[in-house]
């Protein structure tokens, strides 16, 4: 994992509450075997047609959203399936950050695991970003906030093993397999073998 | 000076902290039992093939098949192939992973294969106290047996695999108090139903539920089972319910379960795991299921919730709920009941066990699915299927003009060919109303097995107190 210390996008805004992983990507594209290749079928069934014709309304297909790295979404992101073929898809796509009210808890651990930043932000910043799609804000995880273009910033919370993981691009499996002779101890104690 | 009193999920969490969790750091848990399907698994054993990593612990883990798999008896049994290329790919995938990696698998058709979260209670797999974990969110479903069960990425399913271990942090808890008897026509469906319409779908978020209570010790472990698998839909990762006599009667004689002397001493330890007296919570809401009523969605979310004989509500200038509407083709006012419905589905990690198969036979008997209406019914594994039929469910749900199905997610999930049409409406005993979750443009309304099957005689939202 690439580590991330800054990010610094306009903003693409889907101003949708309780966005779900079946919105996401849906189910029927769950069928591959790999990671790769599923920002195509990011928010599908949204972003197409049913002739598999953009939809030139969706805020996605819009030309200022190129290009953008950071997608501020309505109140509770993520919620539903335990997937990862979201987080892959949306970082496939081109997003490094998530930014929301709420952020649903295995969607948020799935993304922490793909260096897709979950930013978690007041309500009153959260409706400025709303209003203002487009808005070019950073995101800073050494200071965790989020600065927007009036440079009034706003602290997140990141939990601090994932902002260390992020930051130095670690990823977790390394860490558990540095916590062998742990492991075999509990198994010795639980008489696990 | 008494012990500390800790709640059920804590006593499971702290006898599984490999290292405990720091400011700095999560948790190392341990995890007990993990299962796996073809959908979630692929791209973590792609990363153990990467890494060079073995398996550290074959026999925790177990494989099943039945997201992508056909529901269709011919393409199960038959010689004719799984319709969808892409599906049979990943089930073939998974066969290859299983046999390369010394996993047990229950393949397509192997007489205990079902859906995960079905076979694992039915084998005796699960267990109070175990830490169960799955690349799937309704893992939650495992909790009623007293587990601390619950869905993780496919990322974490290679750390399982590898280690044998997660790193977590810890939920906070949350204490769901239910009191008073459901009535008649009212069940555990309606019951997660109508707690999901009080907290919302993100009102567990952060948090581990213990359902607790007089109507939850009533309830049966089909009961229970479909009261946690839905925790995940009020946005909790995990959903508990203490094991009782109820739990133990359940689990005896399973082919997993303990037996002999070592039963005697697991139930001995089963006992002491409920939460004590006195262990606080972080939250606790309470819950009167005597005033409930059969419960029905109306929106593309499960907190989009109303009781059966209501009208859809208002919400004036919120353009969320106006689409979420717009979507079902409902107008605000409006009541549900009478509305037409093209499909009916029974079946899922919900609802597709055996005494919810019983409810919805036991509306159907001697009656006919409405002219014009599609009704499915999937049993949840292969053993439900053959319960069922040894009680002759089968010739109810037949006779009366429903599918009868070989288990899987089926119509759950837009994945394995069984859908539901654009615009079409579909009462769905399953988990999920989210937009095209059933199909592209599809409108699904949850609700009980009772419930399902009366609008299916009736080919309408229907009230099954009518009908009992
Ligand atoms: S039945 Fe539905 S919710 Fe349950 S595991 Fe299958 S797809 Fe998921």
């Amino acid at each position: 994992m690439e580590p991330i210390r800054t990010l610094r996008s306009r903003t693409a805004v889907l101003a949708v509450s309780d966005i779900d992983t079946d919105q996401i990507i849906p189910a029927r594209f769950l069928t591959t075997t790999t990671r790769e290749g599923l920002g195509k079928h990011l928010f599908a069934d949204w972003r197409y047609g049913p002739d598999g014709v953009p939809r030139p309304g969706f805020a996605l297909n819009r030309p200022e959203a190129a290009g953008c790295t950071i997608l501020v979404a309505g109140d509770n992101f993520g919620c539903g399936s335990s997937r990862e073929h979201a987080p892959w898809a949306l970082t496939d796509y081109g997003f490094r950050a998530v930014v929301s009210t709420r952020i649903a808890d295995i969607f948020r651990s799935n993304a922490l695991k793909n260096g897709l930043v979950p930013v978690l932000i007041d309500p009153a910043t959260h409706r400025w970003l709303l209003e203002h799609a487009g808005a070019e804000v950073s995101i800073d995880l050494e200071t965790t906030t989020l600065t927007l273009p009036t440079g009034q910033a706003a602290r997140f919370p990141l939990e601090p093993f994932a902002r260390f993981c992020l930051m130095n691009g670690v990823d977790e499996l390394g860490f558990l397999l540095g916590r062998e002779a742990q492991i075999a101890a509990y198994e010795a104690r639980a008489g696990i073998a | 000076m008494n012990a500390p009193a800790h709640t059920l999920f804590e006593k499971a969490w702290r006898a599984h902290e490999v290292v405990p969790e720091t400011a700095d750091t999560p948790a190392v848990l341990y995890i007990d039992l993990h299962l796996i399907h073809e959908v979630t698994s692929p791209q973590a054993f792609t990363v153990l093939r990467q890494r060079g990593l073995q398996i550290r612990r074959p026999q925790l883990t177990f494989a099943t098949m039945d997201h992508s798999t056909p529901t269709r008896t011919e393409q199960v049994f038959g010689g004719a192939p799984i319709a969808i290329e892409a599906a049979a790919r990943q089930v073939r995938e998974l066969e290859s992973n299983c046999a390369a990696f010394g996993l047990e698998l229950l393949n397509l058709r192997h007489a205990q294969r079902g859906i995960v979260h079905i076979i694992g209670p039915e084998l005796g797999l699960t267990q109070p106290g175990k830490t169960v974990v799955c690349g799937d969110s309704h893992t939650s479903t495992h909790g009623a047996l007293g587990a601390l069960a619950f869905g993780i990425g496919t990322t974490e399913v290679g750390h399982v695999l590898a280690t044998q271990c997660l790193l977590q942090r810890k939920p906070r808890t949350l204490a769901i108090n239910v009191s008073g008897k459901l009535p008649a026509g009212v069940g555990a469906k309606d019951l997660i139903l109508a707690i999901i319409g009080r907290i919302g779908v993100a009102g567990g978020t952060g948090h581990a539920i213990e359902y607790r209570g007089d109507t939850i010790r009533a309830l049966d472990m089909d009961g229970r089972m479909t009261v946690c698998n839905m925790s995940i839909e009020a946005g909790a990762r995990a959903g508990m319910i203490a094991p009782d006599e109820t739990t133990f009667a359940y689990l005896a004689g399973r082919p997993h379960a303990p037996r002999g002397e070592a039963w005697e001493r697991a139930v001995e330890r089963w006992r002491q795991l409920p939460t004590d007296p006195g262990a606080q919570f972080d939250k606790a809401i309470d819950i009167d299921a005597s005033t409930l009523e059969p419960m029905v969605t109306y929106g593309t979310n499960p907190g989009m919730v109303m009781p059966i004989g209501g009208a859809i509500p208002e919400r004036a200038g919120d353009p969320v709920f106006e689409k979420s509407l717009a979507y079902m083709g409902f107008a605000p006012g409006q009541p549900i009941r009478e509305h037409p419905v093209n499909v009916v589905f029974v079946g899922s990690c919900t609802n597709g066990r055996l005494s919810d198969l019983r409810l919805a036979a036991s509306l159907l008997r001697g009656r006919k699915v409405a002219p014009g209406v599609q009704m499915l019914v999937v049993p949840g594994s292969q053993q439900v299927k053959r319960l069922a039929e040894a009680e002759g469910l089968h010739r109810v749900f037949l006779e009366a003009g429903a599918e009868w199905r070989e288990s899987g997610c089926s119509m759950c999930l837009g994945m394995n060919g069984d859908l539901v049409g654009k615009g079409q409406y579909a009462v769905s005993t399953s988990n999920r109303n989210f937009e095209g979750r059933q199909g592209i443009g599809a409108r699904t309304l949850l609700a009980s097995p009772l419930t399902a099957a009366a609008c299916a005689v009736r080919g309408c939202v229907t009230d099954p107190r009518e009908l009992m």
